[in-house]
């Protein structure tokens, strides 16, 4: 079994979903972790969910990364830890500075969600090994500030280094060359808008969502042996 | 010696912090106050940029520099330098 611990912050508001995602539909532990958490060794994986920690006050995801917890992320991070940050998590991480860029406000000034159609860019371990290049998945998006920017220096970056897993199949927020989900430079950091654990459950019409936990499990499982 | 602070009293220090989007990154906010402007008419109204007001209120005694401090929260938190601008100004009581 991999130890999945889901950071929660005040505000977040999709660590059940995670919770059940990774406990039910991916069948491995879970674990809730409090943000003034110390200690996070013991987990093969850190999420942050979504939501709206701090009440995004400043901008989102800035109070945040004060959080002992999300400092105590950070270290995991370096040491080559697997991170997921979902939504608000994506929004956390690029003010932490684990993934480059930030997350403006959309271009419609409104909060938008819905099923969005999703391309894959780029198939790797450990997010998107059970996908394939140019496959088009659906997931669902619900965020007022998913409007992802970075400086062209930055986007060549990204672009040369394969860190661009998903864009959106048609512009939903604004975001720059329709960024969905990027990954650090050193491939074990994740960061994305669309909510992958509130699509792992048939009964809710679809479970593309579990395409990116699984490859984190197949991912695990491979290292572990 | 070492001053105490005694709020109200004339050893503190506003700083007034402002927080914008940086020039080449569009603003949706406030191309949509612009497009009101010019719906009401007022249409010598070429640009808008929505953004931050932030009055912070320090101990003001020299073993502090204000202006560094100030520099440094307006860097580390009250902006972010990938996407905003900022600066300030400080009124000392």
């Amino acid at each position: 079994m991999k130890k999945f611990g889901i950071i929660v912050l005040p505000g977040s508001n999709c660590d059940s979903d995670c919770f059940y995602a990774v406990r039910d539909y991916l069948e491995q532990d879970a674990e809730y972790v409090w943000h003034e958490e110390n200690n996070l060794d013991r987990y093969d994986v850190l999420m942050i969910p979504g939501g709206f920690s701090y009440g995004d006050y400043l901008r989102p995801g800035a109070l945040a990364r004060f959080s002992p917890a999300v400092q105590n992320l950070v270290k995991e991070a370096e040491k080559g830890k697997l991170i997921i940050g979902i939504c608000n998590g994506f929004q956390i991480l690029t003010e932490l500075g684990l993934l480059p860029g930030a997350l403006m406000r959309n271009k419609n000034l409104k909060f938008i969600c819905k099923h969005v159609t999703l391309k894959v860019e780029k198939v790797c371990a450990p997010f998107t090994s059970r996908l394939r290049v140019g496959q088009r998945i659906s997931l669902p998006i619900a965020h007022k500030d998913g409007n992802y920017y970075a400086s062209d220096a930055v986007l060549e970056e990204l672009n040369r280094n394969e860190q661009i897993l998903l864009r959106y199949d048609e512009d939903v927020n604004g975001s720059v060359q329709g960024i969905a989900a990027i990954i650090s430079k050193e491939g074990n950091v994740l960061g994305m808008m669309p909510h992958p654990e509130r699509a792992c459950d048939s009964m809710l019409g679809n479970t593309d969502g579990m395409y990116i936990f699984g490859s984190v499990l197949d991912y695990l499982t491979k290292r572990g042996q | 010696m070492k001053s105490h602070v005694v709020w109200g009293a004339s050893n503190m220090a506003h700083a007034n912090v402002y927080v914008t989007l940086k020039k080449d990154i569009l603003d949706p906010q406030g191309e949509a106050v612009k497009n009101a402007l010019h719906t009401l008419g007022y249409k010598n109204v070429m640009d808008v940029r929505v953004g931050k007001y932030i009055v912070l209120t320090l101990e003001n005694n020299s073993e502090n520099d204000i202006n560094a401090v100030v520099e440094e929260i307006s860097k580390k938190v009250l902006s972010n330098p990938v996407i905003e601008d900022f600066s300030f100004d400080i009124v000392e009581d």
